[in-house]
């Protein structure tokens, strides 16, 4: 045992040049960005901040922090939290395109929460969560409610280390209408370690990383195992944010791009406080065709990994390894296209899907979810969830699942009713992908009428549906490797893989925007201005009437009214007026 | 409108009564005395005292050797209930008391007089002794400050915390150059063996929790100046409240609970600003190298010594001394709650109250004063709500708002007549429970006056109603005056 202990003291501070653990081990942090070049020229920027704690948050009354941040860890304690999973996004992930991300999240905002088994009322201490994030982290999770939270039994499981997986627990609810911007962002930011004043997070500028196609930051916190032996619980928070750059149309059509050009800074250290702070580029030679792209300056390391079932090489920044700020004083990674790249094909990912919604008139209409599994030759099942809210009354019956023109029957549906104003639509079902196949689900509603004070500030807008959710084990061209967690990227170890034949994909569809009936708001004042109006004219005829004094006023040559009655009395032979 | 009790127990041992009392031994006496607050509200106090010789047990306790095995001895012989003292006069040869002191208060709740001068001298240094084992009329002005005009308040008074029925202490370590400081400090063992026992003293009076947090880059808002002279970095005393604005957004809100924060920070000055001191008003560096803010808590600056060679590796490794740092927060935390031990005349000897921190009479004083402040709290919140409900007539009280104001207004009336029996303990509990019942009623969401239109707005809307009503009706008006005046000159036409 002592041997280990000073094994790892040793490796701790080699690790770390200069940074010395007080106690070895207590808490950790990491820091790493993945930048990815994706196939339509677009360059995706993952950071990953892993604050580890070897402490049970869930025990001991008095505190005291040190990395991990307290807002949190007191909201982990307070309210009986097992696992937290957020998720602000601005922007959709375009997966056909793109390829798989590694971290997707659906757009506007995420929550799901684990519970531990001794909270006794979930709802409550789910509500309560809810708003306290939203004071954490300034974003509108107040109106997470009992109208837009569901159980799912299949879809979410754990994350992190869990003994029962009582679905009782889970919760989950997204707001597809939160817009994430520079003030979700800062408090993000707050909760790293060193701020956003040292390590990779001084890349971190706001007007930069809004100025993007896609924009996606997230906190996960999960228990994870000690040691290898998992006798002992440690805490795991993970702060990760994802932009795509639009280089293409930002660099005058050329493909290249630098750290300089993309966020306006650069790397000069890491963060003192960080066990490893490194850069990961995506290098791996696509089509066969090597040696397409030229990084600069020359990496310190390559790293070849099998991610989601792809080899990937990745040339690696160790920014504490004094050899890196040898030469100069900050890091501008660069990379080069030695010759342009044809874009006409574009590998497809394994595993896509869209959704539209379809119909016509304000009453009723049809969602469509189109599912593909474009593997040549391997079938595999995918579970679907279909979270919508009340006001779209979904008729079950009309439910199709059509296959290459065949009825695909799923082999287990959960599915929840909504109930006006209380609780939204939750449907989960398991379907099986034949390969190289497309997947119809189809889905008939009809749209209810709301009182005049549930329509949202511009009800003409729409109003959305949350994205759909689809949680898949991809079969993988090739084999995987068991790996060890903490050696690895981070990017490669948020989710579990199961086995080394197939690897964990959750991908989320486009958010749906519905047209609901809507009434003309003005017209309550308009009606009241209109009768108002009228009930006046006539009081002031009735008033003028009953009080206006009548005088005998000599009678003149009289009218046209008194000839026309003259005329008239002349044919009926009655002496005239 | 207030009576406060104050049971007090005046006990002679033998050779120490004086010669001209009114009454033989035991009687009964009460004093009363007014502390006007603001031209509505007075205080008045009771000092009910019993006046009585020793019982042979204290006799035995009062030969002991010091006045502190006394009072050790003494504890257990008396009325143990909160807010009762009791007050020893012992012979004025006696050798308890060291020379030139002449009272002497102890742990708990009792003290030690010297007699001597007659029974007139005798109540006025017992007088002076009771209140401060109680309470003083500043302390009870500073417990109603929001009554008491301004101005006529000491700027000692706004310096203590309000009563709550909880706090939460945070102590912040500020690092704000890890890349030459590696600073690490033993805050659990620190708050385990000084801090704990002080609050497990208070826990009587409200709940506390506590938790510290390390922060990294978190700088002061203000530049040091340099001085040349000592080569050290200098912050002014004006320029503290500049200081903790910056820090501020860094500590992190309370999400978790309604309880006000002390904050108590340690800030290690980075490498280019150290070594750092704080000057007071003269100019001259501040003892403790701290500062405290009102109702907030406290900033000490912590310095560390330049490594002996400059070529040390960075970053230096620096462990806190924690006495040296506790020291000064418990000075500051007592300070926040008012405790602190005021200008007393050298004849006074106050025992240090040891490992807990905290003597008995002092908790009763913090009593006393929380107990007044929380009877004021429910009026004035109270108040309020009656005034936001004559504002806004079609307010919806809901049943529950309505049982507990009930059950506020009881709690506090209760808490009003177990104060003017001197009964401090239930009195204290009947006020927090009237507290919370009270800001429970005030903060229910049904009473947001949001919810509610104002008759204006109504008005307004109801305009293309009245005013085309208006004009017919303005219109006869003026009619009826214009025919008024002919009327009137059409006489002296006719004339």
């Amino acid at each position: 045992g002592g041997m280990l202990a000073a094994a790892v003291l040793l490796l701790l501070v080699a690790a770390g040049p200069g940074l010395v653990p007080v106690r070895a081990g207590r808490d950790a942090l990491r820091e790493e960005l993945l930048l990815s070049p994706l196939p339509d020229g677009d360059v995706a920027a993952t950071f990953q901040f892993r604050t580890r704690w070897d402490a049970d948050l869930q025990r001991g009354a008095v505190s005291h922090y040190r990395l991990f941040p307290k807002a949190l860890g007191r909201l982990v304690a307070a309210l009986g939290v097992r696992e937290l999973h957020l998720a602000l996004t601005q922007g959709f992930w375009r997966t056909r395109v793109w390829g798989q991300p590694p971290l997707q999240a659906p757009a506007g905002a995420e929550l799901w929460v684990w519970f531990q088994p001794t909270v006794t009322d979930v709802d409550k201490a789910w509500e309560e969560l809810s708003n306290i994030l939203s004071g954490i982290f300034c974003a509108s999770l107040n109106f997470i409610d009992s109208t837009n939270t569901v159980t799912p039994t299949a879809s979410f499981k754990p994350l992190g280390l869990a003994n029962g997986t009582d679905h009782h627990l889970l919760r989950y609810a997204v707001l597809p209408r939160e817009v994430v911007c520079t003030e979700n962002l800062t408090p993000w930011k707050k909760l790293l370690p060193c701020g956003s004043k040292a390590g990779l997070a001084v890349l971190l500028k706001a007007e930069r990383l809004f100025h993007s196609s896609y924009h996606s930051q997230a906190v996960h916190i999960r228990p994870i195992c000690r040691d290898a032996s998992c006798l002992a619980v440690s805490w795991e928070l993970r702060q990760t944010l994802t932009v795509v750059f639009d280089t293409f149309s930002s660099g005058q059509g050329k493909k290249d791009w630098s750290l300089f050009k993309m966020f306006s800074r650069t790397l000069t250290d890491a963060c003192p406080l960080a066990s490893q702070s490194k850069v990961y580029v995506d290098i791996s030679p696509k089509n066969k065709e090597k040696e397409l792209l030229e990084v600069t300056p020359p990496p310190t390391s390559v790293h070849e990994a099998i991610v989601q079932g792809d080899k990937r090489t990745y040339a690696v920044y160790d920014l504490l390894s004094p050899s890196l700020f040898n030469t100069s004083r900050s890091l501008n990674v660069q990379l080069k296209w030695k010759r342009p790249q044809d874009s006409s094909d574009l590998p497809t990912p394994i595993l896509h899907a869209q959704r539209y919604v379809s119909g016509y008139g304000l009453q009723t209409g049809e969602i469509s979810t189109l599912i593909y599994n474009t593997h040549p030759y391997r079938a595999f099942p995918v579970i679907l969830l279909e979270t919508v809210p009340w006001y779209l009354r979904l008729y079950v019956h009309t439910l199709t699942i059509i296959t290459k023109g065949k009825e695909n029957k799923p082999s287990y549906i959960h599915y929840q009713p909504a109930q006006d104003r209380r609780r939204p639509h939750l449907l989960e079902m398991l379907i099986q992908l034949p390969a190289n196949s497309v997947t119809k689900i189809t889905i008939q509603f009809e749209r209810a009428l709301l009182k005049w004070t549930e329509y949202t500030p511009d009800p003409n807008h729409g109003f959305y549906v949350s994205s759909s959710v689809l949680s898949a084990l991809v079969p993988s061209v090739i084999a995987m490797k068991d790996v060890d967690v903490e050696q690895s990227p981070l990017f490669t170890s948020l989710f579990p893989s199961s086995d080394g034949s197939s690897y964990f994909v959750r991908l989320y569809t486009e958010p749906l925007l519905v047209n609901l009936p809507t009434p003309d708001f003005s017209m309550p004042y308009n009606v009241i201005c209109l009768t108002c109006t009228v009930v006046a004219v006539c009081y002031g005829s009735f008033y003028n009437l009953l009080t206006r004094t009548f005088h005998v006023e000599e009678p003149s040559r009289g009218g046209l009214a008194k000839r026309l009655a003259n005329i008239i009395r002349k044919f009926r032979g009655v002496p005239p007026l | 409108q207030f009576q406060l009790a104050v049971p007090v127990a005046v006990v002679f041992s033998p050779g120490s009564v004086p010669g001209d009392l009114p009454r033989p031994l035991p009687f009964r006496d009460v004093q009363e005395m007014e502390i006007p607050v603001n031209l509505r509200t007075t205080v008045t106090t009771r000092y009910e005292t019993i006046y009585r010789s020793t019982t042979a047990q204290e006799e035995a306790a009062l030969e002991a050797a010091t006045a502190r095995e006394a009072d050790a001895a003494l504890h257990p012989l008396q009325d143990a209930s909160l807010g009762s003292l009791t007050l020893y006069v012992v012979p004025e040869t006696s050798s308890l008391l060291p020379q030139g002191i002449s009272v002497y208060v102890g742990k708990h709740r009792s003290a030690l007089v010297r007699a001597g001068g007659g029974l007139a001298a005798l109540r006025a240094r017992l007088q002076q002794l009771t209140q401060v084992m109680s309470f003083t009329v500043s302390s009870i002005t500073a417990a109603l400050s929001d009554r008491v005009p301004n101005g006529q308040l000491s700027p000692d008074a706004r310096r203590h915390l309000k009563s709550s029925l909880g706090y939460e202490i945070t102590f912040s370590l500020l690092n704000p150059d890890p890349k030459s400081h590696a600073v690490d400090w033993d805050i659990e063992d620190a708050v385990n063996r000084y801090v704990q026992p002080v609050l497990d003293k208070l826990s009587l009076v409200a709940n506390f929790s506590v938790d510290s947090q390390i922060l990294y880059y978190a700088v002061l808002g203000v530049t040091p100046r340099f001085d040349k002279e000592s080569s050290s970095f200098l912050l002014s005393a004006h320029s503290l409240p500049h200081v903790i604005n910056p820090v501020e957004a860094r500590l992190g809100s309370s999400a978790a609970s309604l309880y006000p924060v002390l904050n108590f920070l340690l800030y290690v000055p980075e490498r280019s600003h150290s070594p750092l001191y704080i000057q007071d008003k003269d100019g001259a560096p501040a003892s403790t190298n701290a500062f405290h803010s009102p109702r907030w808590g406290g900033i000490m600056v912590y310095n560390v010594e330049a490594p002996a060679s400059p070529q040390a590796s960075l970053p230096l490794h620096v462990e806190v001394d924690m006495v040296r740092v506790m020291e000064v927060f418990l000075a500051q935390l007592r300070l926040l709650f008012g405790l602190s031990r005021e200008e007393l005349p050298p004849e006074f000897l106050l025992e240090s109250p040891g490992n807990e921190g905290l003597a008995d009479w002092e908790l009763d004083r913090l009593l006393w004063a929380h107990t007044v402040e929380n009877i004021a709290t429910v009026s004035t919140t109270l108040t309020s709500l009656a005034q936001l409900l004559d504002k806004i007539g079609n307010i919806v009280i809901k049943d529950d708002v309505a049982s507990e104001v009930y059950r506020a207004v009881a709690s506090a009336q209760s808490a009003v007549a177990e104060l003017a029996v001197g009964h401090l303990h239930s009195a204290f509990q009947a006020s927090k429970e009237a507290v919370t019942s009270s800001e429970r009623a005030f903060f229910d969401p049904s009473l947001l006056h949001l919810l509610y239109f104002p008759d204006d707005q109504k008005f307004a809307i109801y305009i293309p109603l009245f005013l085309p009503m208006a004009v017919p009706i303005l219109l006869s008006l003026a009619k009826i005056v214009r025919e008024t005046r002919q009327r009137k000159k059409e006489p002296t036409k006719v004339d």
